[in-house]
């Protein structure tokens, strides 16, 4: 377990350094002078060499990456075009808004989509399996930003409701942006767990149908094991185990995710310090933050098959 | 290393069909494949709107009354009626007519952008997974790097060098798409590679080229199609996505998720704006889903016809 743990962080190196390699590349891949982009059009002169100077863009590349890489480890991922502060500061506190909205997410997804994938395959072809399953069928062909703002037409600018319902007179529950509150947090959390939760859920289904139909299951059946023993002791545990894997790689996605529903929901996390910085011409933040966020997933991922490995002792190493 | 990218689950990837060169199996495996998606009542609904909206994006344009860009900004913001259908946007400009003027887009911008994908993913993983080796291991490291990328994170780098425009979202969604299929068809094209009748082919003095694209490529043909049927739903999404963040199409054209982005700014007062779009583009990739979902099933050996 030890040697597979160190084996795999050490594979996981060669894709860290492809990573930084295609981050920094991308300053340099947009046509046209970087330094003039970020000037803008008609700047002087005076100022664009100034930012080539300041970013160092006079160097040759491999010195440039390895200065990059170098203050990268360090801590230093450059300053902002915008603000003048360092990129590491803008990420900051963004960092984790994007890993509680992913973690939330997730959370809320497994739930769901645990419940509902278990339901489906002990009433295989019932009324609710067919139900849930299409119902999953939808969450995983929406736009999640679509659902997002027909969330926040629903639920936090709200429908009137007709007067003969008691109590409530409309469904304004929620706020339509922001982030921290109760009331902040649900829609973007439904909003980016729904095709999580519908992935879980086809894949909690057909894991159990696989498990359900092994011959253990008959044995613990025919030994007169309570139905209830058999689905949640027995065959849960076993089909649990290709459901981990997904939820790992469910919560890295959905940090890529959050992109479109920090956008939506005007959520100060990294997904939208990307895109503002995108619209700004600000490639220090760009770059920075699109590192920060595969890095993340790249560990991720990480724990996730340490994890796999962990639970599944039948794998072998190669 | 097992990734995935946000949508995509791959949990049943189906196994290539076990050649037999002399009975003619490709053709007897298609009847059933055939036979099988017929009775597939959720795929021949997927396949039967893929054809609509095919047909939409053919001969709508030409059917609609009102032109795509024609702005009206007395009837701006009007709520759906017998004259606009789905209603008015902001320029007053007819949104029933502009989604039928979309729909040939996001259907291009799927399915070139998985044709792209799929081309240069198959080229990796045949080659990957025949040659196997350092030649392997290169392009699978390279596959790992791009999947680090989460979701729509690399479509999105890949958008901001090349700048914001359709061609463009193509083109990065393409690219995103490419390690999902290397990783299959090098899982397939290894399995294919071990069967006798290669190493057969091989003794007979066939060429690297011809055993690849004559031998082993027409036995890995079922995998690709399911994954690029439900690949085409994925880029779809992730392309309007872009849109919708103002990096793909670029104003006044019809495109789905731009059309949801303008609908954004008139949440409060005409909800339909954003509604219509959004229901659209939930329906062409619901689609392309329960059709790649029916062929999984088609293709699976385990599946009873």
């Amino acid at each position: 377990m030890f040697k597979f743990i160190i084996r795999r962080i050490i594979q996981t190196i060669p894709v860290l350094i492809g990573v930084s390699i295609l981050v920094f590349s991308m300053m340099h891949l947009v046509p046209g002078d970087p330094a003039q982009i970020m000037a803008g059009e008609s700047a002087p002169k005076e100022q664009v060499e100034n930012i080539r100077e300041r970013l160092g863009l006079n160097e040759p590349l491999p010195v440039q990456y390895f200065s990059y890489i170098g203050d990268a480890i360090q801590g230093d991922l450059g300053n902002s075009m915008r603000s003048g502060r360092e990129v590491t500061e803008e990420i900051g506190t963004r960092f984790w808004v994007t890993v509680e909205l992913a973690l939330y997410s997730t959370i809320v997804a497994v739930f769901i989509g645990l419940i509902a994938g278990v339901i489906s395959a002990t009433r295989k072809y019932s009324f609710a399996d067919t139900s849930l399953m299409l119902i999953a069928l939808f969450g995983l062909s929406m736009p999640n930003f679509w659902l997002g703002l027909m969330l926040i037409q629903w639920f936090a600018i709200g429908i009137d409701l007709p007067s003969w319902v008691p109590f409530i007179s409309d469904t304004s529950w929620f706020k339509p942006s922001g982030w921290g509150s109760f009331q902040q947090v649900v829609l973007p959390v439904i909003t980016l767990g729904t095709g999580s939760a519908a992935i879980i859920a086809r894949m909690t289904r057909s894991s159990m149908l696989d498990v359900i139909g092994q011959d253990y299951i008959r044995t613990a059946r025919a030994k007169g094991v309570k139905e209830r023993i058999v689905i949640y002791r027995h065959a849960l545990k076993n089909a649990l185990i290709p459901v981990v894997t997904v939820v790992g790689l469910q919560f890295g996605g959905l940090l890529g995710g959050a992109v479109l529903t920090e956008t939506v929901f005007a959520v100060n996390g990294m997904g939208k310090l990307i895109i503002d910085s995108i619209m700004a011409r600000d490639f220090p933040v760009v770059q920075g933050t699109i590192l920060v966020v595969a890095l993340l997933f790249v560990f991720v991922n990480l724990l996730v098959d340490i994890a796999y490995r962990f639970l599944n002792k039948r794998i072998d190493l190669d | 290393m097992s990734h995935s990218t946000e949508h995509i689950d791959n949990t049943r990837t189906v196994e290539p069909s076990n050649p037999n060169p002399n009975s003619n199996p490709r053709f007897k495996n298609w009847k059933i494949v055939f036979r099988k998606l017929k009775k597939n009542k959720s795929a021949m609904i997927g396949g039967f709107f893929i054809l609509f909206f095919i047909i939409v994006a053919i001969i709508g344009p030409f059917l609609t009354t009102y032109a795509p860009d024609t702005q009206n900004l007395v009837n701006k913001l009007q709520t759906p009626s017998g004259e606009h259908w789905f209603g008015t946007d902001n320029f007053g400009r007819d949104i029933f007519s502009r989604i039928i003027h979309g729909t040939g887009l996001t259907l291009l911008v799927g399915f070139f952008s998985v044709l792209l994908g799929a081309t240069i993913g198959i080229l990796l993983g045949i080659i990957g997974g025949y040659y196997g080796g350092r030649t392997d291991s290169i392009i699978m490291r390279f596959m790992d790097i791009l999947l680090a990328f989460p979701g729509i994170l690399l479509a999105l780098a890949i958008v901001t060098v090349l700048g914001g425009s359709l061609v463009n979202v193509i083109i990065a969604v393409a690219i995103s798409s490419i390690p999902v299929f290397a990783r299959i068809v090098r899982g397939s094209t290894l399995s294919v590679k071990k069967l006798e009748y290669i190493d057969a082919m091989k003794a007979l003095g066939a060429s690297d080229t011809r055993i690849i694209f004559k031998h082993i490529f027409p036995n890995i043909t079922s995998p690709i199609i399911v994954q690029a049927t439900l690949n085409i739903a994925t880029a779809i999404l992730s392309a309007s996505g872009l849109s919708f963040l103002g990096l793909g199409a670029q104003p006044p054209t019809p495109e789905w998720g731009a059309m949801l982005s303008d609908g954004r700014n008139f949440l409060y007062n005409a909800p339909h704006v954003a509604l219509f779009p959004g229901l659209a583009i939930v329906a062409v990739v619901l689609a392309f889903n329960m059709l790649g979902d029916g062929l999984r099933d088609a293709f699976d050996p385990k599946t009873k016809e």
